[in-house]
């Protein structure tokens, strides 16, 4: 009994000693449940939130793309997809074999629907095909209790019906890619297969007709299946876009320059700045690119020398040769150069012993402004660029529009170039030389205009000088009118009709550079100028041995360029025709022009009423943009 | 003499001084184990609640009938119990080694058995059963001690064999208990636990990578994420979003979008706290303290050494599980796989529960008794 009274004892202590122990454990653990569920419990509920609820973006449908009488230029068309969710059925090879012999499925379609199925939870839809026809769709949809985990759906694909005609001006869209991910924060273009505006209208107006992603909140477990809805915003589709362009006669444009190898229109209003064709030529299909464009096709387009990818309305840069000497021809005018000054051309100009030639050997005699715009006599200019100077004509080339992009609505425009004294000391260290106005003046040297660059300036030439600029968007839907009012670039009525009498007589005057180009229809005639723009310089060689420019490889021609308006009584459409090596002119580019002007004059798409002018005068409160 | 006329005593003054208060006690934990499981399956009784229920009627039943019988024929039984969950453990082992990978699980008649889960209560008989035996002198002689240690460290290595480290630092915890309470000096103590710091390096070294990646991950969990460290981050954000009163019942959202691992099992405390709050975890933590405190209660009221030793162990081993649990979901200690006692799914786990209580209210119910050394009845 003793014995175990003691053990009794003994086992008392160290019961109670362990008693202690067990209480400090739980009191720990007492504690850390108090810490974690109070004092961390912000923490861990906004952690718990965000393992639950996942954010589903519905992209929404792409504002469409009108030509100015609500003809469409980019719409979206309907892309019937199959799609399998490997869960749903036991053999997914097996069904996508069944699924091959409703529609065609290929061994490729087969391959990459197996690799992403095994990319992806088993719960996601994987696609199998898209774009097929209305028939296959029907045909599936019919048998698709046959195909376990098959469904379709109607998604949609941005197509152009103009094709061809508008690929450089509308563009295209296309698949995100990492860089324009990175720069945005838009959520939406992190959706699978979500496309965007890649060149064009289509890229410059993206984020209008982009419209606004809707919203739906889910709750999600573990892997990512939604358990249920939380809330749910609708997706608001983009703008509707209405340009300036005529559809009909963009095609017609298009169809002219095909007879060229390689060539670039623009036809514009002269007092609004409504571009009504903008065109380059040769063009691709943008209905491919929009669904992807194939490996072989891209690296054919990009190494052709045409380079078709390019719109060399805006982006090409050529050398203006004589469409610029109505800007020489202003600069001497408003320098003070007598409005009848007359100089003799024997077909070379002499500055000290450097011998500046004459287009015409012969020489054009004596001549004034408007013979020497008529006959596009280079030694005239040679000597009026003389007594303007550089920096006079620059001035004056850059209120009519040259040495600086617009900020035109088809993105890639190119500045071009205008020199002066001050660009040459920055850009050579050095300073100018003489020599340098005269090929200026004659639009060569360092000289450089875009087509649209020519087609303002033509148009700021006949408005009565006004600061035209070429407007593409003309309306966008629920935003407004796009077209402002120019502003007067203030230069001398009297100069601007000696350069039109001059302009009118190159086309109308039997001895004018482009009489064969003329048009005929009485009220329709034209005015316009003739450019040749050498690409390289010419030897004295070939000048000696008389070699014809069309014999040169095709890269080594001259460019030929041509700027129009009509009518001439009452100026109102104008255009800038280039035609890439096109060698004359006067006989390549002006009876393009003389089509065009002949084409506009016809529609005369001005004077017809458009469909937003309707819409325009329902909106009872000006838009914002009217107010400026 | 009445201490006499208990050696005899009939069943029905057996079931008279059966603690009825430690049954409803228990039953009560166990129906928030049922509560728990019915939300773990998303609000369905299928398939864990009421299997667990019908393990649980089963259970309480047997461990009245373990109490009811005689706390001598237990401490006779002990050495045999124990040798036949050391031959269960060995079968586990061969099998494991035969088939692939951890065997953890034997069938018996189409029952699933879990012989590592039941050894905690068997190395709990026999250190009972050995050290009732010895004196006061006995237990401070360290040569003496050397057989109560070949009995812990054949289990011991067997279950490291499987490999389940939780289960053998729970043996070894359980048994290190006994040692203290059966009067073994805190000399040697203090030399077992120097060697044992000691040694860590070299068990470092034979531990799975699994494991050393497991303490590693304890250590930091944010350093895997998505990896192992996942369970502990998730397990701590259910808990910690449930606050005070939690999301309400059937509203845990990170258990029932699955994002908590294991929730019917070991991780059931997370799934119980997020929706019941730190009210509810508390209360299970005091209905969990309140079964211990009964425990001691009935150990000090017996009047021999082999319940007193039994019935600490019992507590000891319960403590134990429940430390070792929650403090593993709430990220204290790394995650070993110990289930929380009568809460988690498991039959194993819940009949290895209520056979020790049995065990210890048979103790309790024979507190009176008094035998020799051997088990056999005082005359």
């Amino acid at each position: 009994m003793n014995r175990d009274m003691e053990r009794y004892k003994q086992f008392s202590r160290r019961a109670l000693l362990i008693g202690l122990g067990q209480t400090a454990m739980f009191t720990i653990l007492a504690l850390r449940l108090g810490y974690l569920e109070v004092v961390e419990q912000e923490k861990f509920q906004t952690l718990s939130d965000k393992n639950r609820i996942s954010l589903r973006l519905v992209p929404a449908g792409r504002g469409e793309i009108m030509d100015r009488f609500g003809v469409p230029l980019a719409i979206n068309t309907p892309n019937f997809r199959a799609f399998i969710v490997p869960e749903q059925t036991t053999n997914i090879e097996d069904t996508l074999n069944r699924l091959g012999k409703i529609i065609p499925v290929t061994q490729d379609d087969k391959q990459s629907a197996l690799v992403e199925a095994e990319k992806h939870r088993p719960f996601t839809p994987i696609l199998v095909k898209e774009n097929l026809s209305w028939d296959d769709m029907a045909a599936v949809e019919l048998r698709l209790p046959e195909l376990p985990g098959v469904s379709v759906d109607e998604g949609e694909i941005r197509s152009y019906p103009l094709s061809t005609a508008t690929a450089h001006t509308i563009g295209y869209v296309g698949r995100v890619n990492e860089a324009e991910l990175a720069e945005s924060d838009d959520p939406v273009l992190s959706i699978p297969g979500f496309r965007i505006g890649k060149t064009g209208v289509e890229k410059k107006f993206d984020k209008v007709l982009r419209g606004e992603a809707g919203q739906i909140q889910e709750e999600v477990n573990v892997v990512g299946r939604p358990v249920r809805e939380l809330s749910r915003t609708d997706p608001k589709k983009g703008h509707r876009l209405t340009l300036t362009l005529d559809a009909d006669l963009q095609m017609q444009v298009q169809e002219m320059l095909s007879r060229q190898r390689s060539a670039t229109a623009i036809a514009m209003d002269a007092i609004t700045g409504d571009v009504y064709a903008l065109c380059s030529y040769p063009s691709f299909d943008p209905n491919v690119f929009s669904r992807g464009i194939p490996a072989d096709l891209w690296e054919e387009l990009l190494s052709d020398e045409t380079a078709p990818l390019t719109n060399k309305a805006v982006a090409g840069q050529y050398p203006p040769g004589s469409t610029f000497k109505p800007v020489t021809a202003l600069a001497a005018l408003a320098s003070g150069v007598p409005e009848d000054a007359r100089v003799f051309c024997p077909g070379y100009y002499m500055l000290g012993d450097q011998k500046f030639h004459c287009w015409r050997a012969g020489g054009h005699g004596s001549v004034g402004f408007t013979e020497a715009l008529e006959q596009s006599c280079d030694v005239f200019f040679y000597e009026m660029g003389k007594r303007a100077g550089i920096d006079a004509i620059a001035a004056m080339a850059r209120r009519l529009g040259f040495g600086s992009a617009f900020d035109f609505d088809v993105p890639g425009e190119r500045s071009g170039l205008i020199p002066d004294k001050a660009w040459k000391a920055k850009h050579y260290r050095d300073i100018w030389h003489i020599g340098e106005t005269l090929n200026c003046a004659i639009g060569q040297g360092y000289v450089l205009a875009t087509p649209l660059q020519l087609a303002a300036m033509t148009a700021r030439l006949v408005n009565g000088g006004r600061a035209v600029k070429p407007v593409l968007v003309r309306y966008i839907e629920d935003v407004g009118n796009q077209i402002p009012a120019w502003p007067d670039i203030k230069l001398n009525q009297r100069h601007l009709n000696i350069v039109q009498k001059g302009m009118n007589m190159v086309v109308n005057n039997p001895r004018g550079t482009a009489y064969g180009a003329r048009i005929t229809h009485a009220g329709w005639e034209m005015g316009g100028k003739s450019g040749t723009a050498q690409v390289r310089r010419i030897t004295a060689a070939e000048r000696a041995a008389h070699v014809k420019n069309e014999d040169l490889p095709w890269k080594y021609r001259h460019h030929a360029l041509f700027i129009a308006y009509a009518p001439v009584g009452d100026p109102r459409y104008v255009t800038a025709v280039v035609v890439e090596h096109g060698v004359g002119g006067s006989s390549a580019a002006a009876p393009i022009a003389r089509d065009i002007l002949e084409a506009l004059q016809k529609r005369d798409p001005r004077r017809i009423h458009t469909v937003d002018d309707a819409e325009q005068a329902a909106a009872a409160a000006p838009s914002p943009r009217n107010k400026e | 003499m009445s201490t006499m006329s208990r050696d005899r005593i009939s069943i029905v003054e057996k079931l008279k001084s059966v603690s009825w208060t430690f049954v409803v006690l228990v039953s009560f934990i166990a129906c928030v184990g049922f509560v728990s499981l019915y939300s773990a399956a998303g609000g369905h009784l299928e398939p864990w609640a009421a299997k667990q229920m019908a393990r649980f009627a089963v259970g309480i039943v047997g461990m009245i009938v373990v109490a009811l019988i005689d706390i001598r024929w237990w401490m006779r039984m002990a050495y045999p119990i124990f040798g036949v969950m050391i031959v269960l453990l060995i079968i586990v082992d061969i099998k494991g080694h035969i088939g692939m990978g951890a065997q953890r699980w034997i069938s018996i008649a189409g029952i699933q058995l879990q012989p590592s889960e039941i050894m905690k209560i068997g190395i709990v008989l026999a250190l009972a059963r050995f050290f009732h035996g010895a004196t006061a002198e006995d237990v401070k002689n360290p040569l003496y001690l050397l057989a109560p240690l070949a009995l812990l460290a054949v289990p011991v290595a067997l279950v490291i064999k499987q490999p389940d480290l939780g289960t053998a630092i729970m043996l070894v915890a359980v048994a290190g208990g006994m040692f203290f309470v059966a009067g073994v000096s805190y000399w040697m103590f203090g030399v077992v636990l120097a060697g044992a710091v000691a040694a860590m390096p070299l068990v470092w070294h034979f531990l799975h990578d699994y494991q050393k990646k497991r303490v590693l991950i304890f250590l930091d969990p944010g350093s895997d994420p998505l990896g192992a460290g996942y369970h502990i981050t998730q397990s701590k954000i259910a808990l910690g979003s449930g606050g005070v009163f939690g999301k309400g019942f059937l509203h845990g959202t990170q258990s029932h979008l699955n994002f908590l691992p294991e929730k019917q099992t070991d991780f059931i405390f997370t799934l119980f706290t997020e929706e019941w709050g730190l009210v509810g975890g508390l209360t299970l933590l005091a209905l969990f303290s309140l079964v211990i405190v009964y425990g001691y209660f009935m150990a000090f009221k017996c009047q021999n050494q082999f319940g007193r030793l039994l019935a600490s162990g019992i507590i000891i081993n319960f403590s134990l599980y429940i430390f070792i649990n929650i403090g593993m979901v709430m990220g204290l200690l790394p995650v070993v796989g110990v289930p929380l006692p009568m809460i988690s799914y498991g039959g194993t786990a819940m009949l290895s529960v209520l056979f020790g209580f049995g065990l210890l209210m048979s103790a309790y119910v024979h507190s009176d008794v008094k035998f020799t050394r051997r088990g056999l009845e005082m005359a």
